[in-house]
């Protein structure tokens, strides 16, 4: 069957969130030979809104760009969630900044979820509140795979002006290492162990430290 | 795909308005059009054209105007707030009969409405927004690639009757991003305003022939050798005013006809999986991109449904939509406001068919799934 995902990546107005879109979007036509579409929502109050951008990808022209069976929603603001949480089919992968965000028990049944103090990472351990976005797109392509990582990189060297690269690309990495953590975590969950992804993390990287581990 | 290129709605009309020669632009920036100046403002001196902001809407498209009048290729963008400000500009531009493109980037309303949200609640005022018996050319592009084609052909449009030519974009398509592939430069056509060949002593700004309704008027390089007058009042063959009755009225009926007599050539629509349908959908702009999924759909549940979409909406497909009346019993109309092309439609089918509307002003697009459970509904 042919490929297709619908993306959404949901916060308030200021986040960059439509610009993690954009990069999931163009990384998918230009080096993917995917077709994608980005469209974004957002009102007029520009910083402090409800905002989402819309991903499409698949093999085929994408006739609706609008998305309406979500495989995978940010979150980094619950009003903002709560709005647009509707469309998550269910199974779907649901990526919350969980400092922000809460999400009901019954929800966490329904949809796979994975949370993370994605704000507060950007802010103090990569450095730069701005990076947040580009960590939540690392930490969403090694979630859903839905993109090839390298790919990724390519796009964000030739988007992200030079004297702000060194820093996006570590906010990059470290949400790839953060979302390996999270995955583990979950597999060891389930196989009833508690090793927590922040360790995990220190094991793999001494130089990432979290503050804590992730609500469990 | 290597030239592919990655672009948004609005993008594409600003880009397209260059290929097709425009070298003015003068507006003032409006969500959700205003990356049509922020892009112009930057590739406008980069081809030797001319940016102007203005202090507000009004002057915006009077600017345009004067531009057009002085043998530019023009063009203006805006949103429905600030197309109602604009109507008084745009009345003069159909009275002096100067070529114009002006961008409605609809959004919801009325008044200030919904800055940020799609609607496609102008089809009305786009037609009837200003004052005194006129016609008026508007297109609909539904697709990225059409908001480029579908510019390039109204600038040719605009030159070709003399006549403002409006865009009907929507919030949706000027902020879709993705990847299209334009059409090489070879493959347009593009259209020059049809030059005078009389001395310019002589020259007759409303000069007109039996067989030519549209007057020759100076591009830019014929300009500065020809002087003559416009007014926004019923004029005559010079340009200068005329209370004449017979003049007059042979006048305002060249002035649709030029149009009217014309419509073989401006018309433009989509036939979609049309033939062996049972239940017709009308739908235009993005929102029949909606349609489009909700017809796949139904016809994967054996639903025989087709689209018939104007891309050309005004003036409206009276023929072509009369006949879709004869053919189909049920036809459902799915537009982005509460009713609008729906009368248009109403007056064309004269009863023949049991019309339904998929109609909604909330802000957000139409789903698919509303407009297939319309197509299930009807086709029970």
């Amino acid at each position: 069957m042919a490929f297709r995902c619908e993306l959404r990546f949901a916060g308030v107005g200021g986040q960059g969130n439509m610009l993690a879109g954009t990069i999931i979007a163009e990384t998918a036509i230009l080096h993917e030979h995917r077709f994608a579409t980005q469209v974004p929502t957002y009102t007029s109050q520009v910083r402090g809104g409800p905002t989402k951008a819309d991903v499409i990808i698949s093999d085929n022209h994408i006739e609706f760009p609008e998305a309406t069976h979500l495989d995978f929603m940010l979150a980094l603001d619950q009003r903002t969630y709560d709005m647009y949480k509707g469309d998550l089919k269910n199974h779907a992968l649901v990526l919350i900044d969980d400092n922000l965000v809460r999400i009901s028990a019954r929800e966490r049944d329904l949809w796979d979820v994975y949370g993370f103090p994605i704000i507060r990472t950007a802010k103090y351990e990569v450095g730069n509140v701005l990076t947040a976005n580009i960590l939540a797109v690392g930490m969403t392509v090694e979630l859903t795979r839905v993109v090839d990582k390298e790919h990724v990189r390519k796009i964000l060297q030739s988007r992200i002006r030079p004297a702000l690269l060194e820093v996006n690309m570590k906010a990059f990495d470290m949400g790839i290492q953060a979302a390996r953590a999270l995955q583990l975590q979950k597999i060891n969950q389930r196989a009833g162990t508690t090793l927590l992804a922040g360790q995990f993390v220190q094991a793999q990287d001494s130089s990432f430290v979290r503050e804590s581990a992730p609500p469990t | 795909m290597a030239d592919v290129q990655i672009m948004n709605g609005n993008q594409l009309i600003a880009e397209a308005a260059l290929v097709a020669g425009c070298r003015f632009y003068a507006g003032y920036p409006i969500t959700p059009s205003s990356e049509i100046p922020e892009l112009l403002a930057r590739r406008m001196p980069e081809v030797g054209g001319i940016f102007m902001q203005l202090e507000d809407e009004i002057a915006s498209i009077v600017a345009a105007a004067a531009a057009s009048y002085a043998g530019y290729k023009s063009m203006t963008a805006s949103s429905g707030p600030g197309i109602s400000l604009k109507q008084e500009g745009i009345g003069m531009a159909c009275m002096m009969e100067l070529p114009l493109v002006i961008v409605d980037v609809m959004r919801g309303g009325p008044s200030t409405g919904l800055p940020t949200r799609a609607s496609q609640s102008d089809y009305m005022q786009t037609r009837w927004g200003t004052h005194g018996d006129h016609m008026i050319i508007a297109v609909a592009p539904g697709t990225l690639l059409e908001c480029y084609t579908e510019t390039i052909r109204a600038f040719n449009m605009a030159e070709r009757y003399r006549t403002p030519v409006i865009i009907l974009s929507d919030a949706t398509l000027a902020h879709l991003s993705s990847g299209v592939t334009l059409p090489p430069r070879s493959a347009l056509e593009i259209v020059e305003r049809q030059q005078p060949t009389v001395d310019p002593a002589n020259y007759r700004p409303y000069e007109t022939s039996p067989t030519n309704p549209v007057p020759p008027l100076p591009n830019r390089e014929n300009f500065p050798r020809y002087r003559f007058h416009m007014t926004g009042l019923n004029k005559d063959a010079t340009g200068f005013p005329t209370e004449n009755p017979a003049s007059v009225q042979a006048d305002e009926n060249r002035m649709i006809n030029k149009i009217m007599d014309y419509t073989g050539a401006i018309e433009s629509f989509e036939h979609y999986q049309l033939d062996d349908a049972q239940v017709a959908v009308i739908a235009y702009g993005s929102n029949a991109n909606a349609a489009r999924v909700a017809i796949k759909e139904a016809r994967s549940q054996g639903l025989k449904v087709g689209m018939f979409r104007p891309i050309t909406v005004w003036p409206f497909p009276f023929q072509q939509v009369m006949e879709l009346g004869r053919k189909f019993k049920h036809i459902i109309v799915s537009e982005l406001n509460l009713g609008q092309m729906i009368h248009e439609v109403q007056r064309a089918l004269q009863g023949r068919s049991e019309l339904h509307g998929v109609l909604q002003a909330a802000g957000t697009p139409i789903r698919p799934q509303q407009i297939l459970q319309k197509i299930r509904e009807v086709s029970a």
